[in-house]
């Protein structure tokens, strides 16, 4: 068999359907054929053209307001957090896994580095490096449960999702620490809040830290061969096996960085919220695997890359402030995100069935 | 009389109470194709996966130029240059040719960086010589058809210069032609003093390519002949009724 040859002209065919066959095959190699296949090819482009034309869409709508640099910059301050956690999402993801518990790691993190460094004295820094430590730690706990006990990603995470909320409520008795209070002990916890102002764009570390910490992770996916090794497992974990990767090793490598990722997203969270909130992010979880799936990166694993997350998370941000601005009450806004969702979904669907 | 290069004694496994090999004992020598036949759920395929790691034997022994070794995973079976030829292929579906070759042994660069260009260039030097029409290097396998897979999944196991190499149904998905190249390939590779174990449906084949074919039937050997030494029918009876050959093998 050839590689050119369409599948439907392999059908058998009443007499006389041949003009049929050839429009068919004619209509493969059109302008939507050679999409899908350049789609197929390039799955990042999807979020990246929805990007573009979103940010067009919602200039001409919300005008000028919209295209201001402290508009522009507003919108990646408040996508950054989410964006850190679907990076780390985008790892879990890539291996066909999914974590439910990314908001809860990194929310408790940041209790435990406030807790330590406000209320016990601890050095912000060393602080900082336990709850670091606390979230590999958390993260390790998920691939342990994902490898060794076998259970299903989604289950094994919507159990730690409780376990670490239940645990940060305790340790924060349900109450945050005031910004001021962090000010006066550990102002080092809330460096990511601090930003830099040009004209009226304030860009904030925090954003800055989101956009490095893509890049960062893009290079490991690409450029090493413990990247390479993600994307085998995630496409099919039993040939991965079969040609030498240490898969569940591997796994548990994966849970134990998204956990060290959010650890690292506690902090920016910090300087986000300006102080340590309890309740913070509770919907993070489900928000963070929102941007991963409009940023093209398939649930069925090992297909998609990182910064199409970044894009995704992007979206979202675009999509909220240019409603907001444009007057259209939150509950269109919701409404709009759900589409998205579905939207993406489906044209990974449509992408996936292009053939050679 | 050389070594055997393989020897399974006495292997056995058992999934959940079936007796998937039961007590199967055959050898390789340097430079010699081993037909292993048998109906599908003989235990041909299970036999194999003992050898290249994918399974642990419960009962049995593997020694590999008369030394006993232990695999326990596919990461022993290439530290003893046994390479394999999965019937599933075992590739990667959405990387292309070279990064499948390499999986798992990615070629690095000093910063400890995959060297895509190294591994493309390796890959096209082993394709040139195993199919030479194949062009799709920056293409997922995914995108190949049968044949092309089936080659990056030979040209994964030819490389890494291995001694003792399992094809578990090779030609499966391959037209007349690339099973001719297989063919080839086969003689070319025993003349280089590689032993092979061939798992093949098609008697026929087996006939051609091999110097020695065991025979299977329900998890037990049911005996292993000289190819030279017997007919097709011989073979047939063999795997259909699990009876020997009159004549002394």
């Amino acid at each position: 068999m050839t590689d050119t040859e369409p599948p439907g002209a392999a059908r058998p065919q009443p007499a006389g359907a041949a003009a049929t066959v050839a429009v068919f095959a004619e209509g493969r190699r059109g302008p939507m054929g050679r999409l899908q296949h350049f789609l197929h090819g390039n799955p990042t482009m999807v979020p990246v053209i929805v990007l573009v034309i979103s940010i067009a869409v919602f200039g001409v709508i919300a005008g000028e307001r919209f295209f201001s640099p402290f508009n522009l910059t507003l919108i990646l301050q408040q996508v950054s957090i989410i964006g850190i956690l679907a990076a780390a999402q985008s790892l879990v993801i890539l291996t066909a896994g999914i974590d439910l518990s990314v908001a809860a790691m990194m929310v408790l993190m940041s209790v435990i580095s406030g807790k330590l460094a406000v209320d016990w004295g601890v050095p912000a820094p060393l602080a900082l490096l336990i709850s670091f430590a606390g979230g590999t730690a958390a993260g390790l706990l998920n691939g342990l449960l994902v490898t060794r006990i076998k259970l299903p990603p989604f289950i094994a995470t919507l159990g730690t999702w409780n376990v670490y909320y239940a645990l940060l409520l305790y340790l924060s008795g349900a109450q945050s620490i005031r910004g001021q209070d962090i000010d006066e002990a550990a102002p080092l916890l809330k460096f990511f809040g601090n930003s830099i102002a040009v004209g009226s764009a304030r860009l904030t570390y925090g954003s800055i830290l989101m956009v490095l910490i893509f890049l960062v992770l893009w290079y490991l996916l690409t450029k090493t061969a413990w990247g390479r090794h993600v994307y085998a497992i995630g496409d099919d974990k039993e040939a991965a096996e079969l040609s030498g990767i240490r898969t569940d090793r591997m796994l548990v490598s994966v849970y134990a960085v998204a956990g060290l990722v959010c650890a690292i997203g506690a902090w920016a969270a910090i300087g986000r919220v300006g102080s340590v909130s309890p309740n913070s992010f509770y919907e993070g979880n489900l928000q963070s695997i929102t941007a991963v799936v409009i940023g093209g990166i398939s649930l069925f694993g090992g297909r998609g890359s990182i910064m199409g997350a970044l894009f995704g998370a992007l979206i979202v941000g675009v999509f909220q402030s240019g409603l907001r601005l444009a007057g259209v009450d939150v509950l269109w806004q919701v409404f709009a995100i759900g589409w998205l969702i579905i939207i993406a979904v489906a044209i990974d669907q449509w992408i996936r069935k292009v053939s050679g | 009389m050389t070594a055997p290069l393989v020897e399974m004694r006495n292997m056995s496994i058992s999934f959940g109470g079936i007796h998937a090999v039961d007590d199967v004992t055959v050898d390789l020598y340097p430079g010699e194709v081993v037909g292993l036949l048998g109906h599908n759920g003989a235990g041909k395929s299970t036999l194999i996966k003992m050898l290249s790691g994918a399974y642990q034997g419960d009962a049995g022994q593997i020694l590999i130029d008369g030394k006993k070794v232990t695999i326990s995973n596919p990461r022993d079976a290439r530290a003893h240059n046994i390479e394999t030829i999965y019937q599933t292929l075992a590739l990667a579906d959405n990387l292309d040719a070279a990064s499948n070759l390499f999986l798992g042994r990615e070629l690095v660069n000093a910063m400890g960086l995959v060297d895509d260009a190294a591994m493309e260039s390796e890959t096209r030097k082993i394709m040139a010589r195993l199919n030479p029409n194949f062009q799709k290097f920056k293409a997922p396998v995914s995108a190949l058809s049968g044949g092309q897979r089936q080659s990056v999944a030979i040209a994964r196991a030819v490389y890494f210069n291995a001694r003792i190499l399992i094809m578990d149904e090779p030609t499966a998905a391959l037209g007349p032609h690339e099973t001719q190249m297989v063919a080839e390939l086969i003689d070319q590779l025993k003349a280089e003093g590689i032993g092979i174990f061939l798992i093949d449906h098609d008697i026929h084949q087996v006939m051609q390519l091999c110097d020695r074919a065991s025979v299977m039937k329900n998890g037990r050997l049911v005996g292993t002949v000289r190819v030279a030494d017997v007919t097709d029918d011989d073979l047939l009876a063999m795997i259909i009724l699990g009876k020997m050959p009159d004549m002394a093998a």
